[in-house]
């Protein structure tokens, strides 16, 4: 049987630092660049940005909610907090930070120069930068001469017929509306970005059977991305037919229907979530082996499982139109095919810690949130059972049980996540390593913040606290379990900015990296610590999942055993 | 079908196909001996609290919904405490340890019988979860009425509740009083935006959606006031659109109806206020019965305001102090809300308070 | 290779959109409380579809000349698929402008109006930024820019067009005869 060749071994190249070229030029570049790797760190900064901003508006409804009866802000204020909040930390946060990961390592990972469509892929990082600039533009541009409003203020779901020009007098929700139809071309971009790389791109011998979990991941989320971001554009364009155009699509004095706006909306957001997720799980299936020094346990089994929680996602969108007065038959089928849902990803979980089963477990910053992110995506996942239960949800549904739930996802598992591939990656980014001390005050820190706040948030709800209110009497119960969730979040700040502080600290003190300090076995390892901008001086030749490891191991190499 | 009381065999939550394992199946029934034991045969109560939880139900829906609720728990609690013992173990038993010879452990790839087992035995409880959910909501959408249930069409605007009772011929605002161990009937219509009416310890909430005509039921086993709120945004006072339901004996309940159904209380010594109340914008949003200019249905119903013990949808206790905060300056109790500042000098607004502290 | 891809992937996010609106306009078709109906005022745009097929079949024989070199007869059938397009999109400006002045069905008019120039519209505003791109390439032809080697980008650009087609095909069948 003919040899494979072996991976080259790595260029030695010192890269030229950006400081020494003059600032002006530096940024032209920056702007201009097509490479997927800037822009993949210019997504993930975007993002952070975003995810800074959005914690502050959280952190002022939570000022605001500790105590009953506050008169910290008003409830206008409060009202464009959450829309605000919501929409941020989705739209201009969590995709942003997800599409700069994917974009960064997906070509590394397969073995490929950049992109598929590198302009393409500028062109739809600026529009979502952009829409981000547009929703943002509301606080200054909603006063003056066009009427009422400034912020948006009718919930990140913006449902009809709040959004009516009878109800949202002025432009507020045109921020809204805009901003997110122009990021949106974004995503589609990205989506098609992605898909196009891994189907096309991938370097010899790159199989899609030997891609790592994350391009898998990544290319489930983009398929998503295809299908699940046409609905929301779509009911946007609506909506700016009957704001502007005078059109009846939920104009239900006309005849329309509120209802469908919930459908196409959620046609969109429940796949959405899961594109945010499934990125996250890709970083856990990349990060967790590696720590425990074993390969992912069950890789066809987890690939099979991603493309069945892809489809699947597509089916139970009006779990979160239970109350709305569906047939008994609609809410049955709903409660199956969202409660289908846990199926695969139960299978996720266990294979994580089949993963770790026999493993010898090194518990690096990157390493401890994984795993923190593994046990929380059980609790999620188990409330999320609780709420796909329809008359369980009936109580549950709109309350603070779904709040807690759902930032248990998206903190305690996506963020949690984000943060162990930031850990994980940065060296390979920067050529340098982020410091393991600073990193587990900020663990510890984030754990305990997160904790506070989203363990005691559930119980709220379920004393029948509702979503989206500024203020609660006194006399319900719920001011001393606010207040604690309140408190926690402190603690989540604290360990934020530990982690900003690592992150540029390390730039210029962290310790050189090499090429591979993890001691790791996919590909973005056998390149240098940043890059070179055409990331492989000759293109690798694999012939298993575990290219570094087949490498590293010539008389056990993975091939053999797949 | 008369709609079933929440005793343990009618309600039970139990799944009745028998592919459920056997274990899980156990666990379920201990479950519900554990909770039989706990209740009476008869709907067991809790009393209305202020603090309205749902696990404190009083009604026959949120009982289906709480034993349905309690098996759930039961199943994840289990399904926690397994896959968490797993995690724990697992982080503990294989870390690194420092005397670690530094070789990699055995790289084992997967085992197909283990992917099998957590494949079939997951599919088996969503199988079981599915069926129990099910039953609930067949139970409650789909229950039929005798024809002695009480008819309520509930009605939201931003930002406080209408109420009809089409049978007695009267609307009221904002408390709906219900009589006890019978079932009641709500029709939900929207006047503006989405609503939805949530008092946890009666039902689950259910949707207000204009052009658009939901149903729910309650069906109270336990007398007093029972608190909830608007839990579907629907603008600025969102926060503010309280529910009060009041449970009463039947006496008590057709004493209030007779109550409502009577005309405005007329009292030549609040002539003055009435002046007032028909010479300004007051009557373009409010109907008080009897009164024939004051037939406005943009805001409640006043022609028994002092049968209500709260005012803007529950945002203030009724009392004259409140009255005369609320109609020189609404936003005062609920800022942003509908009603505007009345802009009356204090000597009328001093008699128009009189007169509405006079509408029993 | 790359282009027919990522075309594909872009046809999947356009359709979803578009099914979006199919679905509006099959939902609140019979629901409009006011105004003309389908039956009253739509005529089937009979010459209109004809000339927006044809496109497709020309636009083909444009992409077998390319393949084959002959640029002349490539630059002839490539003209031909834009004449036909602009054809079409003239059609439908002509019905708009009975429909609107003639019968009074305006977007705002009722449901039928709103869901009808939507999607209808939405269809339009896709064959017109198509005609746009068949403009440019037809220029870079006349300037004699186009060769054989870009006989796969022609390709591409194609697969836009023959989704431009296909998705007409939907909106006919769904305005013109199920939902009318």
């Amino acid at each position: 049987m003919a040899e494979a060749q072996p991976i080259v071994p790595p260029l030695v190249i010192t890269p030229e630092r950006e400081g020494s070229r003059p600032i002006v030029q530096v940024l032209h570049d920056w702007i201009v660049t097509v490479d997927h790797k800037r822009l993949g760190i210019m997504y993930f900064c975007y993002g952070i940005l975003a995810l800074v901003i959005g914690g502050i508006e959280a952190s002022i409804m939570r000022a605001q909610l500790a105590v009953a009866n506050n008169h910290l802000v008003s409830p206008e204020t409060f009202n464009q907090m959450f829309t605000m909040h919501g929409t941020t930390m989705i739209f201009f946060a969590a995709m942003p930070i997800v599409f700069g990961i994917a974009n960064y390592l997906t070509p590394l990972m397969i073995g490929a120069r950049d992109m598929a469509f590198p302009r393409l892929n500028a062109w739809g990082f600026w529009m979502t930068a952009l829409g981000g600039i547009i929703l943002y533009f509301s606080f200054v541009g909603g006063f003056g001469l066009y009427g009422a409003g400034s912020a948006p203020d009718v919930g990140w779901f913006a449902y009809a017929p709040l959004t009516s020009p009878a109800f949202s007098v002025g432009h507020s929700t045109d921020y809204w509306t805009i901003g997110l139809l122009i990021s949106g071309f974004g995503s589609i971009a990205t989506g098609l970005n992605i898909m196009t790389t891994v189907l096309c791109m991938r370097g010899p011998g790159m199989k899609l059977g030997r891609m790592p979990m994350l391009v898998w991941l990544n290319s489930v989320m983009a398929f998503l991305v295809l299908v699940a971001i046409g609905p929301l554009t779509a009911a946007q364009l609506m909506l700016l037919i009957d704001r502007y155009l005078g059109g009846h699509f939920f104009d239900t004095q006309a005849g329309g229907s509120a209802v469908i706006w919930m459908h196409f909306f959620w046609i969109f957001g429940h796949p959405e979530v899961y594109i945010l997720v499934l990125p996250a799980f890709g970083i856990l299936s990349e990060v967790i082996p590696v720590f425990s020094r074993k390969p992912i346990f069950g890789y066809n089994i987890m690939v099979a499982a991603t493309i069945a929680i892809g489809f699947i996602s597509l089916s139970v969108w009006a779990h979160h139109m239970f109350t709305v007065g569906m047939t008994s038959y609609a809410n049955a089928f709903f409660v199956a095919s969202t409660a289908a849902i846990a199926v695969p990803t139960g299978i996720k979980i266990f294979n994580w810690i089949g993963t770790m089963w026999g493993g010898k477990i090194t518990f690096t910053t990157p390493m401890l949130f994984s795993v923190a992110a593994v046990a929380q995506m059980l609790i999620a996942g188990l409330t999320g059972i609780m709420l796909a239960s329809a008359p369980f949800d009936w109580q549950l549904g709109n309350s603070y049980f779904v709040i807690a739930h759902f930032h248990y996802v998206i903190l305690g598992v996506i963020v949690f996540g984000v943060f162990a591939a930031s850990y994980y990656w940065y060296p390979k980014v920067t050529g340098r390593m982020m410091s393991e001390t600073l990193g587990k005050c900020h663990f510890w820190l984030f754990l305990i913040g997160f904790h506070v706040t989203f363990d005691f948030m559930h119980v709220p709800g379920l004393l029948g606290m509702p979503r989206r209110i500024y203020t609660y009497e006194a006399s319900r119960g719920w001011e001393g379990w606010n207040l604690i969730v309140s408190i926690g979040v402190i603690f989540q700040a604290l360990g934020v900015l530990f982690w900003v502080f690592n992150v540029l600290k390390s730039y210029f003190k962290g310790k050189i990296a090499g090429n591979d300090p993890w001691d790791a076995w996919t590909l973005e390892w056998s390149t240098t610590s940043p890059p070179p901008d055409y990331n492989y001086a000759e293109l690798p030749v694999v012939r298993s999942r575990r290219p570094l490891w087949d490498l590293k191991h010539p008389e056990d190499p993975d091939w053999k055993y797949e | 079908m008369y709609p079933r009381s929440a005793n343990c065999e009618s309600n039970s939550s139990m799944p009745c196909e028998g592919r459920a394992r056997r274990s899980s199946r156990q666990v379920a029934r201990l479950a519900l001996l554990f909770l039989a034991c706990g209740s009476s045969a008869a709907a067991a109560t809790f009393g209305p609290s202020p603090v309205p939880s749902l696990f404190s139900p009083d009604s026959t829906p949120a009982h289906d919904i709480y034993h349905l609720s309690l098996f759930v728990l039961a199943i994840c609690l289990a399904i926690f405490i397994v896959v968490f013992s797993l995690i724990v173990y697992a982080v503990v038993k294989f870390r690194r340890r420092d005397q670690d010879d530094g070789h990699e452990p055995p790289q084992i790839y997967g085992s197909n019988q283990v992917e099998l087992a957590w494949t079939v035995i997951p599919i088996l409880i969503v199988v079981v979860l599915f069926l129990a959910a099910a039953r609930v909501i067949h139970a409650i959408e789909d229950a039929t009425f005798p024809p002695d249930a009480i008819e309520v069409t509930a009605t939201g605007h931003q930002f406080w509740w209408e109420f009809q009772y089409p049978a007695y011929g009267f609307v009221t605002a904002n408390e709906l009083h219900a009589p006890i161990d019978k079932p009641m009937h709500i029709t939900l219509l929207s006047a503006d935006t989405d609503h939805s009416f949530w008092v946890p310890q009666l039902a689950g909430k259910t949707d207000l959606i204009p052009n658009r005509r939901n149903e729910m039921w309650i069906e109270p086993h336990a007398l007093g006031h029972y608190v909830g709120q608007c839990a579907q945004y629907c603008g600025i006072q969102h926060a503010k659109m309280l529910l009060n339901v009041m449970v009463d004996s039947q006496a008590d309940f057709q004493k209030w109806v007779q109550d409502q159904e009577a005309p405005a209380v007329t009292s030549e010594q609040v002539a003055a206020g009435r002046k007032v109340f028909e010479a300004n914008a007051c009557m373009n949003c409010h109907t008080i019965a009897g009164t024939p200019l004051a037939n406005g249905r943009f805001g409640p119903d006043l022609t028994h305001l002092m049968s209500r013990t709260t005012i803007a949808a529950g945002a203030a206790p009724n009392t004259e102090e409140n009255l005369t905060l609320w109609i020189k300056g609404p936003d005062a109790i609920k800022p942003g809300c509908l009603m505007p500042a009345m802009q009356l000098d204090d000597q009328d607004v001093k008699s128009l308070v009189a007169y509405l502290m006079s509408l029993h | 290779m790359r282009g027919k891809v990522g075309m594909w992937c872009l046809i999947v996010a356009e359709s979803s959109i578009f099914c979006i609106f199919v679905v509006a306009y099959l939902y609140y078709a019979g629901k409009s409380v006011s105004g003309p109906t389908p039956a009253q005022v739509l005529h089937v745009p009979i010459f209109a579809s004809i000339c927006l097929f044809s496109s497709s079949l020309t636009i083909v024989l444009s992409e077998k000349a390319i393949h084959r070199g002959n640029i002349k007869q490539f630059g002839i059938f490539w003209f031909l698929t834009l004449a036909l397009g602009v054809i079409f999109l003239v059609e439908t400006g002509i019905e708009w402008h009975r429909l609107i002045y003639n019968e009074g069905l305006t977007i705002s008019t009722n449901l039928f109006g709103t869901t009808y120039y939507s999607l209808v519209g939405l269809h339009a505003f896709h064959v017109t930024v198509g005609a746009i791109g068949l403009t440019i390439i037809l220029l870079f032809t006349l300037f004699g820019a186009v060769k054989m080697e870009h006989a796969g980008r022609i390709g591409v650009f194609a697969m836009y067009w023959h989704f431009v087609d296909a998705i007409w095909v939907v909106v006919l069948s769904v305005v013109y005869f199920i939902a009318r």
